[in-house]
C-alpha cells in the first residue's frame, strides 16, 4: 500500500509498489485525463507532477512517490481556467487532443518556475512531449501567451 | 470485407438525380433520443421542446474537427442557433449514415479527409428539410401562407405581423408528417447567406475538454469487474505460436490466463500492470509455417521492387493514360530517366489500439467501447467473431487518439471481443507500444521509375511514371479491389497527373505481394507518389533550364484553381528573393481528391552529418467552400508536420517478417525542436467542399527534396531523406 496525496486529497493506492504510477492514477483512481502513450519515457503523454516537478507516470513506479503530493491535469485548476489551458483554447491547440495533457502539465511545470521563457527555453523544455498531430507550433504560441497573460 | 458498399453507386445517383436524397426512407430509422418529447424530423436531425438540437454525428472524431463541422452543417441549413445545438455518434448502420462520397459510395468509414465532402448534401438537405417542417407547422398553426415566413436563429418569423416563434415552442405543436417534404438543392442556401459556414470566430467544440482531462477516448473506459488484457501480437499475419512458455508470466501475481491465439498469444489479468508484466515474461517461438511473409526482409524486398519497376515487361496495371507515352518516349528527341524509394512508415497514433468488449452469456451479443474510423466495420468484425449478425453488437463510439488510417482497420475490435467470448467477463485490452508497432498497418514501402521525353525543341512531351509496392486495396479492401480487376486505389493514388499539360502521359503500377500487412496512410498514395513526380519535375525544369515554377505554372496553364495556389504559395514564399548562400527554396504541387496544393520549402544543411534543417514552409490550399477557416489552417500545419516526420525521418523495416522497431526511441517522430514555422493560405472558392485533412502532406517531401538540390546540386532519391541517406548522397 502506499499513501500520497493526488490533486490536494489524501490517497491509498492498492497496488504492488513497482506498479507504474500511470496506471494508479488512470485505472486504479479513475483520473483519466492522464494518457498513457510508450509507457518507456519518450512521449511525454503521461506527464503529471509530483512535488511540483513533471514525471513520466508510466516509469515511476508507484512506490516512488510515497509521501508525496502529485498534480493531475484534472487537478492542475479547480475550474480548468489555468491560464495555459485558457491559452489552448484561444488558440485552438488540440486536435486529436491525446497528447495534451501531458503537454500542458509539462508546461505548466516551466512556467511555474520561468514567467517569461524566450522561445528556445520553450522548446528545450518541450522536447520530450511528442504530437504526432503536429500542434508544436500552437503549443509555443499558446505558452507564449499564457506566459503574457500570467 | 472493408469498403463493402450497401447501395450501389448507380441507386445511389438515381435517388440524388431525382433529388429525393436519403431522406425519404432514412426517416424511419429508429435510434434513442436524448431528450423527452423531442420531435425527429428525419434520420439526422431532432429538436426538443426546450430548443436542444440534437445532430446524428455519422463520422469519428480524430482530430479532424468533424464533430463541429458536420452538425455546423446541418445548423447553417437548419437556421440553427449554434448554442444549442448538441451531438449524438449515429448508430453503425451505412444503409442511413454511409458516406455517400464517390470513393466510398456509401460506406460508413471516416477516412480519405471526405467527411465534410460526402456528408455535405446530406447534413445539409437533413437541415432544410427540418426547416421546411417547422415553417409548415408555424403557417398552419397561425394561419399564414408558408412564403410569408422567414428564419432567423432558431427562430420562426412573420415579418407582416411581427410575430416570431422559437423552435422549442414549435416543438409543443408540431407535427413531422410521415412522408417528409422534398428538398432540392434550389432550397439550400447560397454561400453568400451563410451564417455559420465559413466563421472564423466559431471554435471547435472539443477543444475544452481537451485542455482538462474529460475528453473521453476509448482507453478511458472502464467497466466493474472487467479484465485487463495485453497481447503479445504475431509478428506477422499466419504467424503461429509454435512454442509457448508461460510458466514465468502466469507467476506474475495477478495474471490469471495466458491464451495462445490466431493473432497472438493473450494475458488476461486483473491490472494493465500484470498483464503486461505477464506479457514481458512470455517466451514465444513462432512459426511462419512457409508462409512467404516470414521471410520478409524490406532491404532484401526494395531491390526486387526495383529491378520489377524497371523491367519493361513487367506486369504493370495501367492507372492513367492520356495520348501513347510508349510512342512518344521512343520517338523522342531526348529522354530522362531517373529512380526513387520510398519505405514503409508506421502511423503512431499517440493513442495505442485499444478495446474494451462485452459478450453476453450466450455468446450471440456484443458491447464494445473503443475510438474507430469505422463502427460499422467494427460491429461487422465483432459479429463475425461470434458469428452473428451486426444488430447485435453495440458499438459506443469514443474520441480516436489520432487515427491517420490506422483506427480504421479493427484488430483490436475482434481481439478484445474474441477474449471477452472466453471469458464472458468485460475485457479492456490495450496493447503496449512494442505491439502496437509489432502489429503496425504500414504505409507501403515503394520504387519509382520515372521516364520523360522531350521534343526537339526541348518542349516535355511525354511522361511516365512505373510504381512498384503492394497493393492496400488488396489488403485492406478486398471487395474493391476485385471489383476494378486489381487496381489500387488508395496506393495508387497520385500516380496519375490530371492537370499537367503534357500530351502524352502513362502511370501505371506492379503488384508486389510479399503479406506486409499495408495500409491507408495519411495522405495515401500522394505521400510517396507525389515525392517522386515532383522531384521528378524538378530534373525535368534543371535539364531544360526552366524555373521550377515557371515551369509548373508553364504545366497547369489550363487549370485556373491549380494556377492559383502555386501562385499563391510563390507570392508567401517570396520565390524569387534571393536567399543567403545556405539556404534553398524546393516547390511542389499537387492535387489531392479534388482539392489543390502548393508548398514551397525553405532548408539548410548540416553538411557534416547530413541533417537537413527546414526553416519554414509555407503552404497554399484550394479545398473549396470551407466549413471552419481556423480549423482548415490547423489542419494544413498538421498535415505538412506528418509530411515533414515521414519526409525526414520515418522508417519502419521489416526482417523475417517482423517489424524491427519497437517504440519513439528507435522509431523517430518530428519533435518540437525540428519544427519550421508554417505559413498557411486557405483559398476559399465557391465549389463544394473536397479533402482537407490530407492536402498538406504530398507537397512536403518533394518540396525538400527540390531546395536540397537547389542548394547542393545533389538529388535526393530515397525518403525518409535522413541524415545518413543525405550524407551518403552528398558524397557521390
Amino acid at each position: 500500500m502506499t499513501k500520497f496525496v493526488i490533486n490536494g486529497k489524501e490517497t491509498n493506492s492498492e497496488q504492488p509498489g513497482d506498479t507504474p504510477l500511470l496506471w494508479v492514477i488512470r485505472e486504479e483512481l479513475g483520473l483519466t485525463g492522464t494518457k498513457f502513450g510508450c509507457g518507456i519515457a519518450q512521449c511525454g503523454a503521461c506527464t503529471v507532477h509530483v512535488n511540483g516537478n513533471p514525471v513520466r507516470s508510466c516509469s515511476t513506479p508507484v512506490s516512488a512517490v510515497a509521501g508525496k503530493k502529485i498534480t493531475t491535469i484534472e487537478g492542475l485548476s479547480p475550474s480548468g481556467d489555468h491560464p495555459l489551458q485558457k491559452a489552448w483554447v484561444a488558440k485552438q491547440v488540440p486536435q486529436c487532443g491525446y497528447c495534451q495533457s501531458g503537454q500542458i502539465m509539462q508546461a505548466a511545470a516551466l512556467l511555474a518556475k520561468n514567467k517569461s521563457p524566450t522561445r528556445e527555453q520553450i522548446v528545450t523544455h518541450m522536447n520530450g512531449n511528442i504530437c504526432r498531430c503536429g500542434t508544436y507550433n500552437r503549443i509555443v504560441a499558446a505558452i507564449q501567451q499564457a506566459a503574457k497573460e500570467a | 470485407m472493408l469498403l463493402e458498399t450497401k447501395i450501389s453507386r448507380r441507386a445511389f445517383l438515381q435517388t440524388t438525380g431525382a433529388l429525393t436524397f436519403a431522406f425519404t426512407f432514412a426517416g424511419k430509422a429508429t435510434h434513442a433520443l436524448a431528450q423527452e418529447g423531442a420531435a425527429k424530423f428525419n434520420a439526422w436531425v431532432s429538436i426538443a421542446p426546450d430548443g436542444t438540437i440534437t445532430v446524428m454525428m455519422p463520422a469519428a472524431e480524430m482530430g479532424q474537427g468533424s464533430l463541429t463541422a458536420l452538425p455546423l452543417i446541418l445548423a447553417e441549413e437548419l437556421d440553427a442557433d449554434w448554442s444549442k445545438v448538441t451531438t449524438q455518434y449515429a448508430p453503425p448502420i451505412p444503409k442511413i449514415y454511409g458516406n455517400y462520397h464517390p470513393l466510398f459510395a456509401g460506406a460508413m468509414l471516416t477516412a480519405a479527409s471526405v467527411s465534410t465532402p460526402g456528408y455535405w448534401m446530406s447534413m445539409r438537405m437533413g437541415g432544410a428539410q427540418a426547416r421546411r417542417v417547422l415553417l409548415d407547422n408555424v403557417a398552419q398553426q397561425w394561419g399564414v401562407p408558408v412564403g410569408e415566413l422567414s428564419t432567423e436563429p432558431s427562430m420562426v418569423v412573420h415579418q407582416a405581423s411581427g410575430r416570431k416563434i422559437s423552435y422549442g415552442e414549435v416543438i409543443k405543436f408540431a407535427k413531422v408528417p410521415e412522408t417528409p417534404p422534398q428538398i432540392t438543392e434550389a432550397d439550400l442556401k447560397k454561400p453568400a447567406q451563410f451564417r455559420l459556414i465559413g466563421r472564423a470566430d466559431i471554435p471547435r467544440t472539443d477543444v475544452p475538454s481537451k485542455t482538462n482531462g474529460s475528453a473521453k477516448y476509448g482507453i478511458d473506459v472502464r467497466l466493474p469487474g472487467m479484465l485487463y488484457a495485453s497481447v503479445l501480437e504475431a509478428p506477422y499475419d499466419g504467424a503461429k505460436a509454435a512454442e509457448v512458455n508461460s510458466d514465468a508470466a502466469m507467476k506474475v501475481s495477478g495474471v490469471k490466463k495466458v491464451l495462445s491465439l490466431p493473432f497472438g498469444v493473450a494475458v488476461l489479468a486483473d491490472s494493465v500492470h500484470a498483464a503486461n508484466k505477464g506479457r514481458r515474461a512470455l517466451k514465444v517461438k513462432w512459426d511462419g509455417g512457409g508462409n512467404p511473409n516470414a521471410s520478409f526482409d524490406s532491404e532484401k524486398a526494395l531491390a526486387e521492387y526495383a529491378s520489377h519497376a524497371r523491367d519493361p515487361n513487367a506486369n504493370a496495371m495501367t492507372w492513367f493514360e492520356k495520348g501513347d507515352a510508349k510512342s512518344a518516349l521512343a520517338g523522342a528527341a531526348k529522354t530522362l530517366q531517373a529512380e526513387y524509394s520510398s519505405v514503409h512508415c508506421y502511423h503512431a497514433q499517440m493513442e495505442p489500439m485499444n478495446c474494451v468488449a462485452r459478450v453476453a452469456a450466450d455468446g450471440q451479443s456484443a458491447e464494445v467501447w473503443t475510438g474507430t474510423q469505422s463502427t460499422a466495420l467494427a460491429a461487422f468484425v465483432a459479429s463475425n467473431v461470434l458469428k452473428t449478425t451486426p444488430d447485435k453488437i453495440r458499438v459506443h463510439q469514443h474520441l480516436l487518439g489520432g487515427g491517420y488510417g490506422r483506427r480504421i482497420w479493427p484488430d483490436a475490435v475482434a481481439q478484445a471481443v474474441v477474449l471477452a467470448n472466453i471469458t464472458k467477463e468485460p475485457v479492456k485490452l490495450i496493447l503496449t507500444r512494442e505491439d502496437d508497432l509489432t502489429a503496425a498497418r504500414p504505409r507501403p514501402m515503394t520504387y519509382h521509375v520515372m521516364k520523360a521525353g522531350f521534343d526537339g525543341g526541348g518542349n516535355l512531351v511525354a511522361w511516365h511514371h512505373r510504381l512498384a509496392a503492394e497493393n492496400v486495396d488488396a489488403v485492406a479492401a478486398p471487395p474493391r479491389f476485385k471489383a476494378t480487376g486489381g487496381k489500387d486505389i488508395i496506393g495508387w493514388r497520385g500516380l496519375e497527373e490530371p492537370f499537367y499539360a503534357v500530351p502524352n502521359i502513362l502511370a501505371d503500377a506492379v503488384r508486389e505481394q510479399r503479406g506486409v500487412r499495408v495500409h491507408a496512410w495519411r495522405g495515401i498514395g500522394a505521400g510517396y507518389n507525389k515525392f517522386a513526380a515532383e522531384s521528378f519535375l524538378d530534373e525535368i525544369a534543371a535539364a531544360t533550364g526552366k524555373d521550377p515554377l515557371a515551369l509548373r505554372l508553364e504545366l497547369t496553364r489550363d487549370h485556373p484553381r491549380a494556377q492559383a495556389v502555386i501562385k499563391a504559395v510563390a507570392e508567401m514564399a517570396q520565390w524569387g528573393k534571393p536567399r543567403g548562400k545556405d539556404r534553398a527554396l524546393g516547390i511542389a504541387f499537387s492535387d489531392y481528391h479534388e482539392s489543390f496544393s502548393a508548398g514551397i520549402a525553405e532548408i539548410s544543411l548540416d553538411r557534416k552529418t547530413g541533417k537537413i534543417k527546414v526553416h519554414d514552409y509555407w503552404i497554399a490550399g484550394d479545398a473549396g467552400i470551407v466549413v471552419q477557416p481556423e480549423n482548415a489552417h490547423a489542419q494544413l500545419e498538421s498535415a505538412v508536420v506528418y509530411g515533414l516526420s515521414s519526409a525526414l525521418t520515418e522508417e519502419l523495416t521489416y526482417k523475417d517478417g517482423a517489424v524491427q522497431q519497437s517504440n519513439f526511441h528507435d522509431y523517430q517522430l518530428m519533435r518540437m525542436s525540428d519544427m519550421p514555422l508554417i505559413h498557411t493560405k486557405v483559398i476559399v472558392t465557391d465549389n463544394a467542399p473536397t479533402g482537407l485533412g490530407e492536402l498538406g502532406v504530398p507537397t512536403v517531401a518533394p518540396a525538400i527534396g527540390n531546395a536540397v538540390f537547389k542548394l547542393t546540386g545533389k538529388r535526393l532519391r530515397q525518403l525518409p531523406m535522413s541524415a545518413s541517406r543525405v550524407s551518403a548522397t552528398l558524397k557521390t
